[in-house]
């Protein structure tokens, strides 16, 4: 077969899972998980057990060592069908927690201690990088397969850069389907649907080589059997009862405890209910797969070359005998197995490394746990998924290059089962027995996790030697039974010899409850035991689901009425539908109370009030995001409101200057065009210029007071602060201020001794002030003759006040809060040439210095009071610009 | 009796419009206030008036308001138009006859004034 067809092949193949898994997506993004949901959906992505290792190491295997490579199949089979109810409550117990990844678990379980899931999160990444390294080197092999027609000298690290486009693709696919959104239950349909498909590949693919094997290169079966009976006293081939059982375990550990496998079959099950399809449809999957196992290593031996890599049997001997279509189902067979495992792998590890390793990393170092935004924390998360499956695959190719490949594809998995295993006791522990503790846990996890890398894995990477072994027994035998030994009474001696602490003794309870079977045999039977239960199921469902209910359950039994017999099944189905209703653990204790008629224990009430204080946390968060809300809701309303006046009065001060700066402008405009008329007489001439002279006057103070009061408003005037004396300014502002009517004649009443008052201020600011205000004085006091009194006092804090009073008919009250306002004299009938900004000017100058001015009622006549600080505050936009 | 009546509160603005229509040959009276100044309008009963938007105590919206509301059918049909500061914006006043926003053209003035009394 060419290589390019191959390739492209392999292509199409690949768009087709990236299709299948985008449309999986879709579907479940839209509710349509009917079908993504199905049991056989489930149960073919547990496959992802079946990874390229197994799809061609097998054989290979199976040609070095006979029967061996069946533990591999039988480790996972004695789990799922010897101990298939503890895997249901496996399921039941994780996705009562929301539990993630197995580091999770045991995290979760032993008072959520995350130095536990890192170091569960450590060995994971350990054992799984190099098990993604063989993958890679996989697919690479069995396109060298194809590229190279000698059988025999096949470069094990040749297709670096095939190896590196594959990794490329897979992180591609992982991070497209793996991290698209985060959800609270972790599932991924797109992911779990590519892979069931990609086991029926597998399974395809490897059936149809066996048939051909089988009855294409062999007569049938008989003439099979007595090939392989030939084989059966070959060295490597007599059976070790050490070695059978050490890989029976730990082959059966891994199929709960490789983080893929966890992720399948805890994270990615909706329910626990599909495992009793996958009770046995996993096993039988197996078994087809391993069928002809045998078979294929046995032809291979004697049809191919003795030194052709027995790993690459399946793909040789098809190649050989010039079946090319079989030959490419069986590479998209062994590259499916490949992707599958690298992809739902680098999932689950990235879950963990996020979650356990660089997400409690990022809140350290943060350290402001105030502003706590989750959506803040939601991008970091994903992002630093993303950021984990790129290192996955990155050290798995840079370990596939540095190590050259691995001679024996079945060295690596056996490394990464091994290590994986160590998390089991700690795990089974906590989820059976309630003594079990974190130090436990940690000793338990960590000795096995010290041994294993002593004894297993630094001598696979060939770092150190394997210890010494006891004559006649096998190596990794030893290595499995003393680290797990090890492991499991570091686990049970430091459980027992140590308290848990609170949280720890809750999950524990909780863990532990929720696995334990209802106590039946307390139970009596009798339709007099279901009343008191139907009574409490209608407190909590209501009267007529809980009749429904019953009638339903009673029905099945084959009786009328709503008093179903206490069954097993009823009580079991009657306690899910309350968990689901009231919590695991309420729903429990109350149908033990209420059905057995049993006392309830101290744990039980602990239980019954955690939930109770978990449902009245709950209703307080709400309680506070409800209050939240408002408070957000009001706060908009207001600053909405404030934006609203801050936009009438900015229209209405626009419309101020405009009706300001235009009437000036019309006399002038006027008066000049009338001054163009050839025949006007010299005194209307002069008088006209004057006006037009006056009138510009007006438009330029008007002008200034704008400027300087938008300086003043905006913090920006510059002030030049120094010492100085107010009888000096009130001196200099009586004289600037006679200028206005100077044909009135004030008498001023002062006292010069109280006037000498120091101050420290910006003097031409107050001056300002000062004239602007006996100006107004000259203008408008009304009294005859005109008087006023200007009085100084030093004030309690060290500042100075001063006071200006003349002896006119004052300002009315109505209009005593309008006159610091801008244009304030707008529609003053005594106005007098101003346009009414001085008062605003003068009180935004006051606030400059850090004083104020304010208008004194009741004084007879109009009276300003001039408050001053003992010396101006320092600006705090300004800073030390202005020293 | 007078031919137009200006009610206007800026003497300089009131002296250069009585300049400009004095010499167009017409009678033209002030009333420098909004407070009298529907009274102002009833005695001289001008053929037009001539009415600043914005004036103390009443402004030139709501004496035309209660001009064009009086019960004498001929004062309320009196000619008017409205002279105002503040721009183009508040060009549209309904009642009015016409306006002319300030600062405006001698020659506009005239001859708005002019058709407005033929």
């Amino acid at each position: 077969m060419p290589f390019e067809a191959l390739v492209a092949g392999c292509l199409a193949y690949v768009a087709l899972m990236f299709g299948v898994a985008f449309a999986a997506d879709r579907a479940a993004s839209r509710g349509h998980v009917r079908w993504l949901d199905h049991p056989v959906v489930y149960t073919l992505s547990l496959s992802v057990y079946c990874s390229a290792w197994t799809f061609y190491g097998a054989v290979g295997y199976a040609s070095r060592s006979g029967l061996e490579f069946a533990t591999i199949y039988l480790g996972p089979t004695v789990v799922f069908t010897g101990a298939w109810w503890g895997l249901r409550r496996l399921v039941r117990v994780a996705r009562m927690h929301h539990v993630t990844s197995i580091a999770d678990l045991i995290s979760a379980r032993f008072g959520k201690s995350n130095r536990l899931a890192a170091l569960v999160t450590l060995i994971a990444v350990i054992a799984a990088t190099p098990y993604v390294a063989l993958q890679l080197q996989s697919v690479s092999l069995s396109f060298e397969v194809f590229a190279t027609d000698s059988l025999t000298d096949i470069p094990l690290a040749g297709g670096g850069g095939t190896a590196l486009w594959v990794a490329g693709g897979l992180a591609l696919f992982t991070i497209l389907f793996g991290t698209r959104n985060l959800a609270a239950d972790e599932r991924h349909h797109g992911v779990v649907t590519a892979i069931a498909l990609e086991a029926l590949v597998k399974l395809t693919a490897f059936l149809a080589l066996g048939v051909f094997v089988v009855w294409g290169l062999a007569d049938g079966p008989a003439d099979m059997l007595d090939r392989i009976a030939a084989r059966a006293g070959d060295p490597g081939w007599i059976l070790r009862p050490d070695r059978w059982t050490a890989l029976l375990i730990v082959s059966g550990a891994a199929v709960i405890a490789l983080p893929r496998m966890f992720q399948v079959l805890v994270v990615e099950a909706a329910d626990e209910d599909r495992l009793s399809t996958a009770g046995w449809a996993f096993p039988a999957y197996l078994f087809a797969m391993s069928l002809f196992v045998l078979p294929i290593a046995v032809m291979g031996q004697q049809m191919l070359p003795a030194d052709a890599n027995p790993d690459l049997y399946v793909l040789t001997l098809p190649a050989q005998s010039g079946q090319n279509w079989l030959a490419f189902l069986v590479f998209l067979g062994g590259f499916s197995a490949a992707t599958s495992m690298v992809v739902v792998c680098t999932i689950a590890l990235a879950t963990m490394i996020s979650n356990h390793w660089l997400v409690p990393l990022w809140l350290m170092l943060r350290r402001k746990p105030q502003g706590d935004d989750p959506e803040d924390l939601r991008g970091f998360v994903l992002n630093a998924r993303r950021l984990a499956i790129l290192a996955v695959m990155a050290v798995g190719w840079v370990y596939y290059q540095a190590t050259g490949g691995t001679a024996a594809l079945a060295a690596m998995g056996l490394v990464a089962f091994t290590g994986m295993a160590q998390v089991l006791p700690a795990m089974i522990g906590g989820l059976l027995w309630r003594g079990a503790n974190r130090r436990g846990a940690f000793g338990g996890v960590g000795s096995g996790f010290a041994l294993w890398l002593a004894m297993i894995f630094l001598p696979s990477v060939g770092i150190g030697a394997p210890p010494p072994v006891p004559q006649g027994v096998d190596p990794l035998a030893f290595a499995i039974f003393l680290s797990l030994a090890v492991n499991t009474l570091a686990f049970i001696g430091l459980s027992i010899f140590g308290m848990p602490d609170p949280v720890e003794r809750l999950q524990g309870l909780s863990f532990v409850s929720a696995v334990d079977p209802i106590r039946h045999s307390r139970l009596a039977r009798g339709a007099d035991q279901a009343e008191p239960l139907l009574v409490m199921a209608r407190r909590v469902w209501g009267a007529e689901d809980a009749l429904r209910f019953f009638q339903a359950e009673a029905a099945f039994q084959g009786k009328s009425g709503y008093l179903p017999d206490l069954t097993p099944r009823f009580l079991t189905r009657l306690e899910r539908r309350l968990a689901g209703s009231i919590g695991a653990a309420t729903a429990h204790a109350m149908i033990d109370s209420v059905a057995g008629g049993a006392e309830l224990t101290v744990s039980d009430l602990m239980q019954v009030a955690t939930e109770a204080q978990r449902a009245k946390e709950e209703t307080q968060r709400l309680e506070n995001a409800r209050a939240e809300l408002a408070r957000t809701a009001r706060q908009l309303r207001e600053a909405n409101d404030k934006l609203t006046a801050l936009s009438v009065q900015k229209d209405a001060f626009l419309g101020q200057i405009s009706h300001e700066l235009r009437t000036p402008m019309t006399s002038v405009r006027a008066f000049s065009e009338i001054l163009r008329t050839p025949d006007l007489p010299d005194a209307d001439r002069d008088r006209f210029a004057k006006i037009i002279y006056d009138e510009s006057g007006r438009l330029t103070r008007l002008l200034d007071d704008l400027l300087d009061l938008s300086v003043l408003e905006s913090g920006q005037a510059q002030l030049s602060i120094t010492p100085a004396n107010l009888h000096d300014l009130i001196e200099r502002a009586l004289s600037a201020a006679s200028a206005t009517r100077p044909e009135r004649v004030f008498r001023v009443d002062r006292e010069p001794l109280a006037e000498y008052v120091g101050v420290i201020t910006d003097p031409d600011r107050l001056l300002q002030v000062l004239i602007n205000v006996i100006s107004n004085a000259r203008k408008y006091c009304d009294a005859e003759p005109p008087a006023l009194a200007i009085r100084v006092r030093r004030t309690l804090r060290g500042g100075a006040q001063i006071d200006i009073i003349d002896n006119g008919s004052g300002i009315e009250t109505a209009r005593q809060a309008l006159i610091f306002e801008k244009f304030a004299r707008l529609n003053d009938p005594a106005r007098a040439g101003g346009a009414g900004l001085g008062l605003a000017i003068c009180r935004e100058i006051m606030a400059n210095l850090g004083g104020e001015i304010t208008y004194l009622p009741g004084q007879g006549g109009a009276a300003f009071r001039i408050l001053l600080p003992r010396r101006p505050p320092v600006p705090v936009n300004a800073g030390l610009r202005r020293a | 009796m007078l031919d137009i009546l200006m009610i206007e509160d800026e003497p300089n603005i009131a002296e250069a419009v009585r300049f400009i229509l004095t010499r167009e040959g017409w009678q033209v009276g002030l009333h420098p206030d909004g407070l009298g100044g529907i009274e102002a309008i009833r005695s001289e009963k001008p053929r037009l008036v001539i009415l600043d938007v914005m004036l103390p105590h009443r402004s030139g919206t709501e004496i035309l308001a209660e001009l064009r509301g009086d019960h004498d059918p001929g004062l309320a049909a009196t000619p008017v138009l409205m002279l105002t500061a503040r721009g183009q914006a508040s060009l549209s006043l309904p009642q009015a006859d016409a306006v002319l926003a300030k600062p405006f053209a001698n020659d506009e003035l005239r001859a708005m004034v002019r058709r407005m009394l033929n």
